[in-house]
């Protein structure tokens, strides 16, 4: 594999939502649920995406929150991006009979990818969408066609108003999953790896951290000294645990450790 | 494994190394973690990502792409600022495996500003990052000028007590022998060669060059000739010994570099190809060579290849 980025055409755009769009490309590359690309605009700047449709079409869904999102924003059908990967691990569904998904926001990217997967191959899926509003609430058309989908928003804005956590612990009451995956805000992870812990569940979750060459190589998205872009971004609870910077330090791109909020806010 | 091979053990500028390989800086060494992580997967010392005067964000992404040949970089020197390493420090204190801080800085007086401070946190040597070819400005210049080279090093000598101190060379110049004996003179307890040859890649596609900064630094497979070259010329003309780098992806690579003049090899792309357990492929290939050959120590193989 040649980890250099080529030129791929913008077959379809979907509109999510006001922010979020679905981009199509006109390539195959096969990836695992949970995997992403680095997405290049040149001139501007490389970022990863995780691939939220692997086929027939291969789609990444982007929320516009940067520079970078804003120049993807202005391309059209028919325009050009570079792509790279796909990268990291992705999650393991080995074994899996049922499973319920847990998405906060844009996270919903990956767990989409992984909930088509999972119903190709039978599995019973559940899954909890949340997000702030309506507006950054994305792939609920998609994910409908997987399994049981319950919508949760911070503002009531569509479906339940409260939390992705508060709606798996109610389901939690009735019913058990041989599996959790999750994606989303850092806080929201960590709640569903301490549910699903009390309940004796195994999970997983797909993090992210500023990355710069996607091939464990040069050390900006290390987490205690674990390569997301490589050794993840999917880790198990098992591994969840050991990273004492999870939830609370994150490193900016010049290296420099910062809190996991100023992070966040640096980026959004 | 690696604690049987004892004579795999080296001496560089008076600090050693329980195996001849070292983590190159800007590969890996962000954080104190993932710096033990790497000794504690076989390297014999690691090498902290360069330090430099001030917080520096770096270019934008494309910073590191590479084919099966090489790997073309332009990172651009990403640093939190020699004032914001405190918890880094902090970690890294009671490490039982050798720590070479690398620094950058703009000016002759500036590298000893940073040293000192670098200095006062007791790495066992402090590398001058005296050739990143990436950055306007930053360490290029310095490199492929003697005179400027020497008095670089002569302004850390004076900084550093008594941690050593050594220079990295760029093999962008044709002036390479020169710096290096200039450096020597001016007390440079090591050397340390090469950095990246300078580069460019277009991406015919986009019609664009493909690094964010349009030009970088050249590693990997592509360029070991190269390091071999300068690494045996540096030897032939130098008295302080040197950490070979450049091209090494296995154990046999490693041993032409010793054979050219390394006393210690440096490994960082060859992460790329080969995962974090390079350290310990590397150190494995070079002792089953060593066995093959009897070679009972790996000192022995330095500089070989000189009649």
């Amino acid at each position: 594999m040649s980890d250099i980025p080529k030129m791929v055409e913008i077959k379809r755009i979907q509109k999510e939502t006001k922010n979020i769009r679905t981009f199509f490309l006109d390539t195959a590359i096969n990836s695992a649920p949970g995997q992403f690309l680095m997405a290049w605009l040149p001139g501007i700047d490389e970022k990863p995406f995780g691939v939220s449709f692997k086929a027939p079409e291969l789609g990444i869904t982007v929320e516009q929150k940067g520079k970078f999102t804003e120049e993807l924003f202005f391309l059209k059908e028919g325009d050009k991006i570079g792509i790279r990967g796909p990268y990291g691990n992705g999650f393991d569904t080995e074994g899996v009979k049922t499973a319920c998904l847990v998405a906060g926001g844009v996270g919903v990217a990956p767990i989409n990818a992984l909930a088509i997967e999972l119903k190709q191959k039978g599995v019973e899926v559940k899954i909890i969408l949340g997000a702030r509003s309506q507006d950054h609430l994305s792939l609920s058309e998609s994910l409908l066609q997987c399994g049981e989908l319950y919508i949760t928003t911070d503002d009531g804005s569509m479906g339940e108003k409260g939390f992705t956590t508060n709606k798996l612990r109610a389901l939690l009451k009735d019913e058990k999953f041989d599996k959790i995956y999750t994606c989303g805000p850092e806080v929201m992870m960590i709640e569903v790896m301490k549910i699903a812990d009390s309940n004796g569940i195994e999970m997983e979750a797909s993090l992210e951290r500023y990355m710069r060459c996607g091939t464990g190589v040069c050390g900006a998205c290390s987490i205690n000294g674990i390569m997301v872009c490589k050794d993840g971004p999917v880790f198990n609870s098992g591994q969840l645990k050991k990273l004492t910077e999870l939830g609370k330090w994150a490193r900016s791109k010049s290296g420099k450790k910062v809190t996991l909020d100023d992070y966040c806010r640096g980026k959004c | 494994m690696v604690e049987k091979l004892a004579e795999l053990k080296v001496d560089y500028a008076g600090v050693k190394f329980r195996n001849p390989t070292v983590l190159v800086s800007g590969v890996l060494g962000t954080d104190a973690a993932t710096l033990k992580m790497v000794a504690k997967r076989g390297a014999g010392a690691v090498t902290m990502k360069s330090i430099g005067p001030e917080e520096r964000a770096g270019h934008n992404n494309p910073t590191i792409v590479a084919t099966e040949h090489f790997m073309h970089n332009a990172v651009g020197l990403p640093t939190p600022g020699y004032k914001n390493l405190g918890d880094k420090w902090e970690a890294l204190k009671g490490r039982d495996f050798p720590l070479i801080a690398s620094v950058f800085a703009r000016s002759v007086e500036e590298h000893a500003v940073v040293a000192e401070e670098v200095a006062s946190h007791k790495p066992d040597l402090i590398e001058i990052n005296l050739s990143c070819p990436n950055v306007k400005g930053l360490g290029h210049a310095f490199g492929t000028d003697p005179e400027v080279a020497g008095k670089i090093v002569e302004g850390v000598k004076k900084v550093s007590g008594k941690v050593p101190v050594i220079a990295k060379l760029t093999p962008n110049t044709h002036r390479l022998v020169e710096v290096g004996k200039a450096c020597e003179e001016a007390g440079a307890d090591g050397l340390v060669a090469i950095n990246t040859l300078g580069g460019m890649m277009i991406n015919i596609d986009a019609r664009r060059p493909v690094l964010h900064n349009k030009f970088g630094g050249v590693s990997g497979p592509a360029i070991k000739p190269v390091a071999v070259k300068s690494i045996y010329q540096l030897y032939a003309n130098c008295k302080i010994p040197i950490l070979g780098m450049g091209g090494i992806i296995n154990g046999e690579d490693a041993i032409e570099l010793m054979m050219a003049g390394a006393s210690a090899v440096g490994i960082g792309t060859a992460v790329h190809y080969r995962g974090i357990e390079v350290f310990e492929l590397v150190i494995k290939e070079m002792n089953d060579w060593m066995d093959k050959n009897n070679v009972k120590k790996v000192s022995e193989l330095v500089g070989a290849a000189h009649e």
